[in-house]
């Protein structure tokens, strides 16, 4: 059965439809992994996106649920070139299509991809809506328009706090925004037990369960909508010297915490190759990235915080060192899943600090 | 770290000549390198023996040696030169093991010359057997179980130990010679004493056999401040078991998740870091398909077949980074040049996918075993691109030239699935179309792979094509059927002789229906950044990526994969005819689809256009690009094998004209002009049959030469003695059927002589006129051929250039063309007209100092070689003597007959440069890895017709204090005549004595002639693989021998001879 995304711009890319079968609005973004589109899928970061995957051939390795980075598909749909029908892997339990089905998420295949990505790098990230039919294109244009991703940190967020590995010592509260599972496990396999807050947990709750560390999670949507985590990161930094550690929208809150400005990338940077820069080693690190939104350098209070990573290609700011307060944080993702693992010292570093052994 | 200034005088080593496991992608790799030094203002010293490579050309270095590669000539050349550094990594095994040669003895030290790039010690960890197992254990890097062992006892052992299959690597090798796979202990004592022999340190890796499992590699580089990256990964296709260079490889891995494929990058990246690269390097990996088990299997500290193939399925410049990071640049500090807006440490990624077929040479084989395992086969690959695995491996399984556009053989079509499923038990280079057949006969794709172990996603790609033949068989035809096939690669003919249509209809059709193919960008970022590197490949998406420009265009079509009789000569000329025509002001179009060489690189021509050389991919090129017109006289017999579909759609052929290349081809024709210009040519005729080809040769009487007509490098030629080897001959020819009659010409055995020339219409220039030391009836490509000619009478001279004037002027041909004469009883002969450049243009440019190429370019855009100032007839002759010499990969091919005839099995050449003409000869053979002793033992058994004509010789070698031994006959023949020799009994008497003498290593070289016919089990052949098995040198042909002679003879040895600096010539 056939399927159109229309694009706010009046564009429409034709394709197969795959997985369920509705019509959603989304934001379209692209992603340049090659591998990975499990992990990509199951990111809670893309709630209320649409995902083009630039590589064309997308399922070859089945659907491997032991690599999912959250309990489910948060984005809104995904539009992919190639779908494979002969899917290949020892760990592989169904096709990409029942995956979808599953999860209530529509696709597209047989997208001309390539020619959506250089439209959205043309004109910036586009929202759209993927139909079965175009009846009314000027009215379809209109509800388009309308959209707007929102409020969906509070749609992934968990609902009630979690505990993992109540049998480690040291312990660290994650505050989530859409964590990815990599980012649990990677605490755990370091031996450090996770208590999981939801978005808007209050400071005074968490400071409460006395945690040995604070760790800022991924998520998606405008960081300038979380008022409320915002006042939370803002208590927690000025009542705690604990080490915390921040990944994308959590290094985006902790900046925007300290007055500091975000602002919108012209198509964002998803993928896995990401080089960036640790400007004070000058080493350059190959990194997973998924975010729409940046820290404008130019709005650092340098009193504050100074920059600790920044991306080769475009130089904007890819880490921050909080000077006053034992608070690291990066806008790339140090968990992978999918990516490189070049930067999980970054894990290391910060389990080090939680343990008082630097 | 910005650039080291201490560096400015550069020694660059290149790789010899094109053998097999080392090909054109060491003078891409060269090029880069020294067009990178050169711009950092570096002086660059260049040695290779290769002249037919781009890296030896005046403009790519400073000082540019074509000397032999060894130790002995390399330290003369850096006392002469004093460069302050050597660049190892990029001239392939053979310059790194130069480059540790010198290191280790010290010499370069004490010279102070410094090793850029990888240390010494990062080499040795990475080559070395027991040294790169240790490393990968202190790093907790997996190895397969093995061991390093110096004897065969020692590997019987281990064998035991581990249980058998095992695996036989031996030690700095290339290309794995000498290994191989052993299931028991018999098969493990032979391959175990092949190997130790092929190894330089005298080792052998006895290593459990994990085949079947996946084989990954991948390509990373790393720099002198630790940033790593990876630049591709690549899946085999075949599991492992089959060499890399042998398998079909797919780039990125297609089979990976996310958790395999970072598992491997973080492996490799530990492993780079362990050795401490500077610049590229390659590692291998086996994994384990129902586990995350995995083995490392081997690194390459040094740039490779693979990093040219990296380079080309991603475009980013493998060769040139890693010489910035040799000259101290870091990764960050490097722009990268397809985007210009990022820089050279980022991870290209793909938004297409690639597919590397190997070309093999069993087509001139045909007694050579097929199969595929350790020991790599093929002398070449061609790569393709295309919007998913199906459409990228059909283009690439035309690109390879192998008269296949779909994965069907007529061969299998009556194959039953019983039959099928034994077959496809079968490693062999058929083994994809056996997988095809089989799906037809509907056996099921999880058998397929069950038996086969091939991936099952990779039988998918196959049962996708077969059900899209299927679709076309019986469905509806229409547009969306037509468009879902071109998606998938079908060409036009596949289409149309799967829906029963005219070809022509369904390009019609398509046409009408707006189906045709686009062009889209390689640009390392999946359209992430907008780039600049027009580097293009098709795609039925829809969207246009070609940059329009309203400059004159004009196209030039390379050549394809290296093979035997079309290589790396021809990317040479292409390369020369794009710099030409950059020069005329036009813009330059390439095409091409082979990733190892120089024209493929994207900064060579204003477009390159990575694209199968087959009538309907060009002329969609050509509809895209429209350009003024289209040059085929560079690329070898690929290109000019195009010209009619290209003239046929009336776009214009720069040069001779179709008319005229087919009046050279045709044999009635070519007779008509010979007759006309009043020249001889030896008399025969055309046939079609076996009696037709007994009649006619029985008229112009035996021996005769046969041969198909438009072949290449003389496929299927033979020279025929009586009517049993007629027969055998062209029922040979007949299993292809043939479109064009064979040729029967009467065998006149003479000088032969060959001339590459420049005609503008009016007058003609010969650069040079060529000698061939064996007579007529040894193929040119495997003769030895000496520039200036040494013993060619003026008058027959005069003659040469007089004829060559005729054959132009009635042919009209503009620009290059080739012909070969035979100089018998007072008689010029003409053998052959080639209307194109030649294998021999890169080494006469280079030794006359012409730009022929060139020259050749501007007369066919209307310039007269009367106002270019280089004069017209024969130009002067140079100084120096020149000789070129054919490099085999005999060793490398189980079972292929080494004896030289008329047709080519040479797949490289080196040349001997010198003022001397014996010493050029001394250069040659040493160039050549023949080790000219000058006492030892011989071994002779030559056919009775030769007897009388190996006196002389086996005369002047026991003179010389040479033993000689000799089988029965021969040996009692020499007695006759007073020479001593030692007899030793025919192998068909039972005895095994000749195979154990030359197991022995006790004879230095052995001649045989080769008796008649092709027959495999005579004793002949069976000698002569015992020789080349035993690298023991083995002479087919008694002139070479003469040849041979002549530098034995010679007082001076390889430390007296004065290397020459070519660009002062």
């Amino acid at each position: 059965m056939k399927g159109f995304l229309v694009l706010e711009n009046g564009e429409v890319f034709e394709g197969e439809r795959i997985g369920y079968q509705a019509e959603v609005f989304c934001e379209v973004v692209f992603n340049t992994g090659m591998a990975g589109y499990i992990e990509t899928f199951t990111d809670p970061s893309y709630a209320g996106q649409g995902i083009v995957m630039t590589y064309p051939l997308i399922g070859n390795y089945g659907v491997i649920p032991e690599d999912f980075e959250s309990d489910k598909i948060w984005a809104s749909a995904v539009f992919i070139h190639n779908m494979a029908n002969f899917e290949s892997n020892f760990r592989s339990k169904y096709t990409i299509d029942k995956f979808l089905r599953n999860n209530n998420t529509p696709g597209l295949t047989g997208v001309n991809t390539r020619k959506l990505t250089r439209m959205l790098r043309e004109s910036g990230t586009l929202r759209g809506a993927l139909v079965n039919a175009i009846n009314n294109k000027e009215a379809l244009l209109e509800k388009i328009k309308e959209y707007k991703v929102e409020g969906v940190v509070d749609k992934v967020t968990v609902k009630a706090k979690q505990e993992y590995g109540k049998q480690y010592e040291k312990k660290v509260a994650l505050i989530d925004y859409g964590f990815k599972h990599n980012i649990v496990n990677s605490l755990l396999s370091r031996k450090l037990g996770v208590m999981i807050y939801p978005a808007r947990t209050k400071a005074e709750e968490i400071l409460k369960d006395n945690p040995d560390g604070i760790m800022l999670s991924n998520g998606p949507g405008d960081p300038e909508e979380c008022k409320e985590e915002i006042e939370t990161l803002k208590e927690l930094y000025r009542r705690t010297n604990k080490p915390i550690f921040g990944i994308c929208l959590g290094h985006q809150l902790m900046a925007l915490a300290n007055g500091f400005k975000t602002s919108k990338l012209k198509y964002g940077h998803r993928g896995v190759n990401h080089p960036v820069k640790d400007l004070n080693t000058d080493r350059v690190y190959i990194t997973s990235q998924n975010h729409g939104y940046y820290v404008l350098e130019s709005s650092i209070n340098k009193n504050i915080a100074e920059v600790s990573y920044i991306n080769l290609n475009d130089g904007t700011v890819e880490g921050i060192n909080y000077k006053n307060k034992n608070i690291t944080t990066v806008q790339f993702h140090p968990e992978s899943c999918p990516g490189p693992e070049d930067t999980s010292f970054l894990f290391d570093t910060f389990a080090r600090k939680v343990k008082g052994e630097i | 770290m910005p650039r080291n200034k201490n560096i400015k005088k550069v020694l660059v080593i290149g790789s010899g000549p094109i053998i097999i496991g080392q090909a054109a992608e060491f003078d891409y790799a060269g090029t880069q390198a020294c067009h990178e030094l050169k711009k950092e203002g570096v002086e660059v010293v260049l040695v290779n023996s290769n002249p037919a490579t781009i890296m030896t050309d005046k403009m790519m270095a400073d000082k540019i040696y074509i000397e032999p590669l060894t130790v002995k000539t390399l330290k003369k050349i850096i006392i002469k030169e004093r460069p302050d550094s050597i660049l190892p990594n990029l001239g392939g095994q053979t310059g790194l093991n130069l480059a540790m040669e010198l290191a280790e003895c010290g010499f370069l030290k004490k010279n102070n010359v410094r090793l850029l790039g990888t240390g010494t010690e990062g080499i040795k960890n990475a080559e070395d057997r027991q040294s790169f197992k240790d490393t990968m254990e202190s790093i907790n890097e997996p190895c397969v179980k093995s061991k390093v062992v110096e004897n065969v006892p020692a590997a019987l052992v281990f064998a035991e130990e581990i249980g058998y299959p095992v695996i036989v690597r031996p030690a700095y090798t290339l290309g794995g010679t000498g290994g191989g796979i052993a299931y028991n202990k018999r098969e493990l004592d032979e391959i175990a004493s092949s190997g130790l022999r092929y190894s330089r340190v005298h080792q052998v890796l006895i290593e459990k056999c994990i085949s079947g499992w996946k084989e990954i590699e991948y390509e990373v580089m790393r720099d002198k401040s630790g940033n790593c990256i990876v630049i591709c990964n690549m899946e085999n296709l075949d599991p492992v078991g089959v060499h890399t260079g042998d398998s079909i490889v797919v780039a990125p891995s297609q089979t990976l998740s996310n958790k395999e494929y970072q598992m491997l990058r973080t492996s490799a990246i530990k492993i780079i870091n362990a050795l401490k690269i500077e610049g590229g390097c390659n590692v291998q990996f086996a994994l384990n398909p129902n586990s995350f088990e995995y083995a490392v299997i081997e690194v390459n500290p040094r740039v490779s077949r693979s990093s040219a193939l990296a380079s080309k399925a991603t475009g980013y410049p493998i060769a040139k980074i890693a010489t910035k990071i040799a000259l101290g640049y870091d990764l960050d500090e490097i722009q990268n040049e397809v985007t210009k807006k990022t820089y050279a440490c980022f991870e290209p990624t793909l938004d297409y996918v690639v597919v590397k077929i190997p070309k093999w040479p069993f087509k001139k084989f045909l007694t050579a075993n097929r199969t595929l395992g350790t020991q790599m086969k093929a002398t070449g690959e061609s790569m393709g691109i295309g919007s998913n695995l199906e459409s990228a491996f059909m283009k690439t399984l035309r690109s390879i030239e192998e008269n296949v556009e779909e994965l069907f053989l007529e061969k299998y079509k009556n194959y039953e699935k019983e039959e099928l499923e034994e077959k496809l038990k079968v490693v062999d280079n058929e083994r994809f179309f056996v997988i095809a057949e089989a799906i037809r006969k509907e056996i099921p794709v999880d058998r397929i792979h069950e038996i086969t172990t091939i991936d099952r996603h990779f039988i998918g790609m196959v049962y996708n094509l077969i059900k899209m033949q299927r679709e076309l068989e019986s469905s509806q035809f229409n547009a969306d059927l037509v468009r879902r096939a071109k998606m998938l690669g079908f060409t036009d003919k596949t289409i149309a002789k799967y829906t029963k249509k005219p070809e022509e209809e369904i390009k019609k059709f398509r046409k009408q229906n707006g189906i045709i193919p686009y062009f889209k960008m390689v640009d390392t970022c999946s359209a992430e950044f907008e780039a600049e590197t027009p580097y293009y490949y098709s795609s039925y998406d829809e969207g246009d990526e070609v940059k329009n420009s309203y400059k004159k265009k004009v196209m030039v079509l390379g050549s394809g994969p290296i093979r035997i009789g079309q290589g790396i000569e021809f990317d040479y000329c292409s390369v020369h005819g794009i710099w030409a025509l950059k020069k005329l002001g036009y813009e330059t179009i390439i095409v091409n689809n082979n990733p190892e060489t120089v024209s493929t690189d994207f900064d060579i021509s204003d477009k390159l256009y990575f694209e199968p050389l087959t009538p309907e991919d060009v002329e969609a090129i050509i509809d895209r690009e429209k350009p003024e017109g289209v040059i085929v006289q560079f690329g070898g017999q690929t290109a000019i094998k195009l010209t009619k579909a290209i003239s046929d759609l009336g776009v214009r052929i720069f040069g001779t004209s179709e008319e005229n290349m087919d009046r050279s081809e045709d044999r009635k024709e070519f007779d008509e002009v010979l007759t006309k210009c009043n020249i001889t040519r030896p008399k025969g005729g055309t046939i079609f049959t076996v009696n037709e080809a007994k009649e006619i040769a029985n008229k112009l009487g035996y021996p005769v030469l046969v041969r198909p007509s438009y072949v290449l490098g003389g496929q299927g030629m033979a020279i025929a003695h009586d009517d049993k080897e007629i027969t055998e001959f062209v029922n040979e020819i007949n299993q292809i059927v043939q479109e064009h009659p064979i040729l029967v010409d009467k065998y006149v055995m003479g000088k032969e002589v060959e001339v590459d020339a420049i005609s503008d219409g009016e007058n003609i220039l010969i650069p040079g006129i060529m000698e061939h030391l064996e007579r007529a009836g040894i193929h040119s490509g495997d003769s030895i051929s000496v520039y200036p000619s040494q013993n060619i009478d003026k008058k027959y001279e005069e003659i040469i250039i007089d004829y060559s004037r005729k054959i132009a002027k009635e042919l009209d041909i503009i620009g290059m063309f080739n012909i070969q004469f035979i100089i018998s009883d007072d008689t010029v002969y003409i053998i052959e007209v080639n209307p194109r450049s030649s294998r021999t243009v890169p080494y006469i440019s280079k030794v006359t100092n012409l730009p022929i190429i060139e020259i050749a370019t501007r007369v066919m855009f209307g310039e007269k070689l009367r106002n270019m100032g280089y004069g017209i007839d024969l130009y002067r002759k140079s100084n120096y003597v020149c000789v070129k010499m054919p490099v085999f990969s005999f060793e490398k091919i189980k079972n292929a007959d080494t004896s030289l005839g008329p047709e080519m099995k040479s797949t490289g050449e080196v040349l001997g440069v010198d003022v001397k003409y014996e010493n050029a000869i001394l250069k040659a053979f040493i160039a050549s890895g023949i080790n000219v002793k000058h006492q030892g033992n011989i071994f002779i058994s030559v056919r009775d017709k030769d007897k009388l004509e190996v006196l002389p010789i086996a005369k002047k070698f026991k003179e010389k204090g040479f033993d000689i031994y000799a089988t029965s006959g021969t040996s009692t023949f020499l007695k006759k005549n007073g020479i001593e020799s030692t007899a030793l009994e025919k192998l068909s008497d039972g005895s095994e004595d000749i195979t154990d003498l030359i197991q022995s290593g006790k004879i230095d070289f052995v001649i045989n002639t080769p008796t008649k016919g092709k027959n495999a089990n005579r004793d002949g052949f069976k000698i002569r693989r015992i020789a080349v098995e035993c690298k023991i040198p083995c002479f087919t042909a008694l002139d070479t021998v003469n040849a041979l002679y002549k530098a034995i003879d010679l007082e001076t040895k390889e430390e007296d001879l004065n290397p020459v600096d070519i660009t002062k010539i």
